[in-house]
């Protein structure tokens, strides 16, 4: 059995069961009295009140900050961003204070948050509402970061998440909200660090999280077209990542291309490109690939944000690359 | 130079002796530390609050075990006043096993949660937010216990004070929020630095009421500390109290000082806060012998720290990837 959802549904629902099961569970956060600036609260404070689906003032540092003091009290304080750009407010706060107490204060605190940073780019939102900065989190001793790409995993996932003692950086893509997929019924959480293969092949493998895992499949799809067998992995989870999913795949295949929507340049898949040449080098029939957007600063207008997006024509001619 | 202020009417003298002891603790644990640094048993900074013993002793006593206490990274004073053991941190500070955080935090990330004490900070500022979070939690609760969050003149000027403050307000949290304004921001007058009116007129217009006291006065400090927290415990929401006090001795444990002109600091030793309640604890009866005791009990249970700290050894190695988080193995291929 299954039930069709959205991705931000998916979410909340995750949200409200857990809510109903644990009564320390709670968010906080700008705009949730409303619903969210998504919707994707919507419904919850009227379930839940004011005191669990907490409005607040536009203080990322004191959110977030305070959710730190909340979760060392033994609450579990869901944090909303509403854009991972605003969070870099309160970057002391999730970097050094919630990463680190449990270990700077010898294991006499644990830090439980789950710290919603939507990504992505959408339509004309510009150069600071549009960023995907999950590779820096990813550098981060102590955090969690996790990019759904399906409903399904925004549900599984952000069980799990809530139900982790770490504190969790859940980036979610702001294009994919509406994104409609089955959820099995019931649902069940999804583990960290574990990859899901979202098209198997034998000629060669896409790495991707996130939006891009929907282009990395359009590009698989292209190419089955002309006799190439893609495999597509959706990573899901940039720490813990799933090493042993990819090496298995890049050894299968012999062709890796790893593809992101953050700027190239330090992203995550130069992490998964450098493993990969590190530990499956013998198995290479291609050097691995990366591809993510250029250096430059997103824009408003759209044919120049355009400019700065991965798409499945990028992804399909990269992969040809791999067989040139 | 702070004023002098009348003599209280009801003097508590067997609670001010308690208070005695325990600055003396204060300050000789951190004559030790001092100590411990020049003779490179101590690695990394220490921040002393010689000096500022009155406002440790004279907030913390108010406090309950099960209150919370958020620090700074001049947290030692604090520390001590809220209950921790004297071994256990100055093997923190060596950075030995048995310290309070198993040696990986250090003198600026001193925490004892056994006493409430939930956290020195390295970062000005930052533990003024997790201090209004840690109130909201209470509150989400439905528990009894408050929160009291210290900081010094420097933090004031960060925006975590100003959004932690809004925070208290907003929600009315029970929060003392504690301004112990030593007139240094490390090395710069704060004053020099601050626009308006310092930090009383900062919380007031947020609608917390503010007090300003001596800080260097310990029955005095203890009094008012008294009466804000009985206010925070009655629901009365967040209080704010300035301490003005002074720090006698250098920013870090090598740090001499040397923006301070001399003849200040000789000045700001003759209002010495320990002095000032001794004198006060002699007019109310006790003998000078008792005092005197009450330092050389302190003294040597420093020097115990100290040498027990120094035959301590270091911790294990797995410590260095215990409590990192659940997800994940922090030594995935590093070498």
């Amino acid at each position: 059995m299954t039930t069709r959802i959205t991705y931000a549904d998916a979410a909340k629902r995750a949200i409200a069961e857990e809510m109903r099961a644990d009564p320390t569970v709670w968010a906080v956060g700008e705009d949730l009295g409303r619903g969210g600036v998504f919707g994707q609260y919507k419904g919850l404070p009227e379930e839940f009140g004011p005191e669990r689906i907490a409005d607040a003032p536009i203080s990322e540092a004191c959110i977030m900050g305070a959710a730190v003091g909340a979760a060392m009290m033994g609450t579990r304080p869901i944090v909303e961003m509403r854009f991972s750009d605003f969070a870099l407010c309160a970057i002391d706060e999730l970097v050094n204070q919630a990463a680190k107490a449990r270990f700077m204060f010898g294991g006499q605190a644990k830090v439980p948050l789950v710290v919603r940073e939507p990504i992505g780019m959408w339509r004309s939102s510009a150069a600071q509402h549009s960023q995907s900065l999950e590779s820096w989190y990813a550098h981060i001793p102590g955090l969690v970061v996790v990019c759904p790409a399906t409903p399904a995993d925004n549900y599984g996932l952000m069980k799990t998440a809530i139900r982790n003692d770490d504190p969790v950086v859940y980036m979610e893509h702001k294009n994919l909200w509406g994104l409609e997929g089955d959820l099995d019924d019931p649902p069940a959480p999804i583990p960290f660090g574990r990859a899901r293969v979202a098209r198997t092949g034998t000629d060669a493998t896409i790495v991707a999280w996130s939006a891009c895992v929907h282009a990395a499949l359009d590009a698989a799809t292209e190419l089955a077209q002309e006799g190439r067998q893609v495999e597509v992995i959706d990573l899901r989870c940039l720490w813990p990542w799933d090493r042993d999913t990819v090496l298995t795949s890049a050894r299968k295949t012999g062709r890796v291309l790893i593809a992101h929507e953050a700027v190239r340049v330090g992203g995550f898949g130069a992490e998964i490109a450098a493993v990969v040449a590190e530990e499956a080098h013998g198995a290479l029939k291609a050097p691995v690939r990366r591809l993510g957007s250029p250096r430059a600063p997103i824009a408003y207008a759209p044919p120049l944000e355009d400019l700065l997006r991965v798409t499945p024509a990028h992804i399909a001619r990269a992969v040809r690359g791999l067989f040139a | 130079m702070p004023t002098r202020h009348p003599a209280p009417r009801h003097f508590d003298a067997p609670r001010y002796r308690d208070f005695y002891r325990t600055m003396w603790r204060i300050r000789l644990f951190e004559e030790a530390a001092i100590r411990a640094v020049a003779d490179k048993l101590v690695l990394g900074a220490i921040h002393p609050s010689i000096g500022q013993e009155a406002v440790a002793v004279g907030v913390c006593g108010n406090l309950a075990r099960e209150d919370a206490l958020l620090s700074t990274h001049r947290g030692h004073g604090h520390t001590l006043a809220k209950g921790a053991d004297s071994l256990a941190m100055m093997r923190e500070l060596f950075g030995r096993e048995g310290g309070t955080c198993h040696g990986k935090g250090g003198s600026m990330h001193i925490a004892d949660f056994g006493v409430g004490m939930l956290g020195a900070n390295g970062v000005v500022g930052a533990n003024i937010v997790i201090a209004v979070g840690a109130a909201h939690a209470i509150r989400l609760k439905r528990e009894n216990r408050i929160v009291c969050c210290l900081f010094g003149d420097g933090a004031i000027n960060r925006g975590p004070f100003l959004e932690g403050l809004n925070w208290a307000g907003v929600w009315q949290l029970p929060v003392l929020f504690v301004c112990e304004d030593n007139g240094f921001a490390a090395s710069t007058r704060t004053r020099a630095m601050t626009a308006g009116e310092g930090p009383a007129a900062r919380a007031r217009a947020f609608g917390i009421a503010a007090e300003e006291v001596d800080g260097n006065d310990a029955v005095l400090v203890d009094q008012t500390a008294q009466r804000l927290i009985g206010e925070v415990r009655g629901g009365g929401g967040p209080r704010f109290l300035v301490a003005r006090t002074y720090r006698l001795s250098g920013h870090t444990g090598v740090d001499p000082a040397a923006y301070r002109p001399k003849e200040e600091v000789e000045a700001k030793w003759r209002d010495d806060p320990i002095a000032r309640l001794g004198a006060a604890l002699i007019s109310a009866g006790l003998a000078q012998d008792e005092l005197e005791a009450d330092r050389r009990a302190a003294y040597a249970e420093m020097e115990r720290a100290y040498a027990t700290a120094r035959e301590t050894p270091w911790p294990p190695q797995r410590r260095a990837f215990e409590d990192v988080q659940d997800a994940g193995d922090p030594r995935v291929a590093a070498f």
